[in-house]
């Protein structure tokens, strides 16, 4: 993961919106799973491997290891189609992507988009793409074709990709209240935020 | 689960259809002790599938009719009007009916919308007064759950206050307030069937911001409400029963054959029968329970089943300002104006205004289309969300005669049944009232300093789902379907409940007083049992 770190680069100089750094927290990665419709305590078993031996668990080792390749393939693309004044990307994607994951269809398919996204990054850059430059990550999705593609669960490559990866952490960070404040809006759709927000003029 | 799709013995009234009319039907029933079996076409959805449905709203990926689990060859139509009809995005079939998606506005008509002839020279009169109804819109709030406010000076006498306190007023609210009072006009508060506060064991608001088309906190009203409480004193729901037609002698009707998901066809016997399927698919039952004795559809001695299809018709106008407005947050409106309602005549008819909380694109909407990510992406929702204004209306449509809901024997559903043909056509007093709306909306944009870019008017109106007239409800059985109580003037034991009944639409929201003409036909009803 020696891309992580690349969530908190500088800001750009034409948007006023994000000149202030922003940080994802927990109360980001609980409203996403909210949004999602998830709790917080699914995605036990989708979690980062904690140990063992081929021996005695080979099988389910292996699993884990699937699955932390996976969610790390997310946080790769996440470091792209995220602001580059936000941080604690790793942080916020872990704590939601498992939790999808886990689901058995719809999990069973993100997988499946990672999977094909992974072998275009080795097959057009003999490289795993979470081990690309960010700018390498980038074009390789737009070459892909993923910035133009409508998301389509059952589509091309390009479409699955865009609803299966680019989408799903879209979706989940404005619909956060981090993400929405990026724009101006404390309680984006999506996120139970109260009603309060909609009666509150704009923070000066 | 076949079984648990047979018919019951010894039924007292066989309610088809589980949207508010129907639900509130079998819940009053049941809890007086009636045997009530419901019927629905669709489904009974999981309530824990709230969030994975709103992330359907959220995503481009599925349209609206696929938020509920719509079914286009269950649910096949044609459209052969001068206007098009969208009917799968108007409406949800399933157990809770179309306010599983619906807006939950409630207002009450007006006393001049139940003498439309009399008062304004267009349209007909209802055969009751607003007086006759208003107990029983007074109850239907409580049943609903209904927040609002006593500050709208042109809304119709209230013998008292709403269940619930108003939803206070948003910020946008404040800016079109400044703007209103240079101009005149009043703004007041919005009834909203949507807890302000726990109410009857729902959630408060916690404002997801997807009211429409779907709310996971259940602080919106939707008829699961009555089904579960319907079931609570011992009636029977079944879902996915589309009833196929109504077996029938000469004076009553005597049982609603309906077939299952395996294919089974059941009869289900009743003392009374109440068809609540809404403004489309009741009149189509009624045309498609024809037989040698009623050779035109039951209930149809009259020849006006179907006709004098209505809905409301849109009017908005929009714009950008210089400054934030705070729009999104929330999918619900806290301020309307009813101040130009009552100026209606031959010529104009009643409209309402509304401001509008969601006016613009929404942020997470905006970032899962575009053609962009990361600061670009950044850089245009700042763009495009932050700035934008919109006043909202709805207008009244007239009846009309060759505005209707027919069959297309052309066409069949996934039953083999002739599917509804939504022949919607509008007529010009529509028209003249969506301009005199607009003009009044461009003055209140204008006067809070609005660059408008965008407007619905008479050449891109479009329905507010609203389907309604149908079955009207009248004293003469010649130039009506059913009786002031919503008995069918054909049939003894069957009774029409839902907009269908409605002899003309006013410009309000229907629901309030669908959910009180349910409430008083089961009055009825229960006299009769």
């Amino acid at each position: 993961m020696e891309q992580s770190q690349s969530d908190s680069s500088q800001p750009r100089s034409e948007s006023s919106l994000s000149r202030s750094e922003s940080s994802l927290s927990r109360r980001d990665a609980l409203a996403a799973l909210s949004a999602l419709g998830m709790s917080a305590t699914a995605g036990c078993g989708a979690r980062a491997p904690q140990g063992g031996s081929d021996d005695e668990g080979g099988k389910e080792n292996k699993r884990r290891m699937e699955v932390e390749s996976t969610v790390q393939t997310y946080v790769a693309v996440a470091e792209v189609v995220y602001p580059t004044t936000l941080s604690g990307i790793e942080t916020f994607v872990r704590s939601f992507i498992a939790a999808r994951l886990d689901r058995e269809e719809r999990g069973t398919a993100m997988r499946d988009a990672v999977t094909e996204l992974q072998t275009v990054a080795d097959e057009w850059y003999d490289s795993s793409f979470e081990s690309l430059a960010p700018e390498t990550r980038d074009s390789l999705l737009r070459e892909l074709g993923v910035d133009e593609a409508d998301e389509d669960p059952d589509g091309t490559v390009s479409a699955r990709v865009r609803f299966y990866v680019v989408n799903e952490l879209l979706l989940a960070l404005y619909s956060s209240p981090t993400g929405g404040e990026l724009v101006g809006i404390e309680n984006p759709q999506g996120h139970p935020g109260g009603t309060d927000t909609y009666q509150r003029g704009p923070s000066r | 689960m076949s079984r648990r799709r047979q018919p019951s013995e010894n039924v007292d009234v066989c309610v088809v259809g589980a949207g508010p009319a129907g639900a509130l039907v079998a819940a009053r029933l049941a809890e007086q002790g009636y045997k009530v079996v419901v019927l629905d076409a669709g489904p009974r959805f999981n309530p824990e599938d709230r969030l994975k449905r709103q992330e359907r709203a959220l995503r481009p990926a599925y349209d609206r009719p696929a938020v509920w689990d719509g079914d286009p060859k269950r649910d096949a139509h044609t459209a052969s009007g001068e206007w098009f009809y969208p009917l799968n995005h108007a409406r949800v079939k399933g157990i809770g009916g179309s306010t599983l998606h619906w807006q939950g506005m409630v207002m009450r008509l007006h006393q001049d919308d139940f003498a439309s002839a009399s008062e304004r020279g267009a349209g007909v009169d209802w055969p009751i007064e607003y007086e006759d109804l208003q107990p029983y819109y007074a109850e239907a709030e409580q049943e609903l759950g209904v927040a609002g406010g006593m500050d709208n000076p042109y809304a119709p006498p209230r013998e008292g206050p709403f269940p619930m306190a108003p939803f206070e007023p948003s910020y946008s609210d404040s800016l079109f307030a400044e703007a209103c009072a240079e101009l005149g006009i009043d703004m007041h508060s919005v009834p909203n069937a949507r807890n302000s506060e726990p109410y009857d064991g729902r959630s408060e608001c916690v404002a997801y911001g997807t009211c429409q088309p779907v709310c996971p906190s259940g602080a919106k009203y939707d008829a699961t409400v009555h089904i579960e409480r319907a079931e609570s004193h011992g009636a029977t729901v079944i879902d996915r029963a589309p009833v196929q037609r109504l077996d029938h002698g000469s004076e009553s009707v005597e049982a609603a054959v309906y077939v299952t998901p395996e294919g089974e066809r059941h009869r289900q016997k009743a003392e009374m029968f109440v068809v609540a399927c809404g403004g489309v698919e009741t009149p189509r039952l009624l045309l498609l329970s024809e037989s040698e004795q009623y050779p035109n559809g039951l209930a149809n001695s009259s020849g006006l089943v179907g006709k004098y299809f209505m809905d409301h018709l849109f009017a908005g106008t929009g714009g950008v300002l210089d400054e934030p407005t705070r729009q999104n947050h929330v999918g619900f409106l806290t301020s309307g104006s009813h101040q130009f309602y009552d100026d209606a005549d031959e010529d104009v008819g009643p409209f309402k205004l509304e401001f509008f909380n969601y006016a613009g694109p929404s942020p997470v909407e905006l970032a899962l289309s575009g053609d962009d990510w990361g600061d670009d992406l950044l850089g245009r929702l700042g763009e495009e969300y932050g700035n934008h204004v919109a006043v909202g209306g709805l207008v009244e449509q007239l009846p009309r005669e060759d505005s209707y809901i027919g069959l297309d024997r052309e066409q069949t559903d996934s039953h083999g049944n002739p599917v509804p043909d939504v022949h919607w056509n509008v007529g010009e007093r529509a028209l003249q009232t969506i301009e005199r709306a607009n003009e009044v909306q461009e003055r209140i944009l204008r006067e809070l300093g609005a660059e408008i870019t965008w407007q619905a008017g008479p050449d891109s109106t479009g329905p507010a789902y609203h389907h309604m007239g149908t079955t009207r409800m009248g004293t003469n059985p010649a130039e009506s379907v059913v009786d002031p109580t919503l008995q069918t003037h054909d049939l003894a034991n069957c009774w029409l409940v839902g907009s269908s009944v409605f002899p003309t639409g006013g410009a309000m929201n229907p629901t309030l007083t669908i959910a009180a003409l349910a409430v008083r036909a089961a009055d009825s009803l229960a006299e009769a049992l």
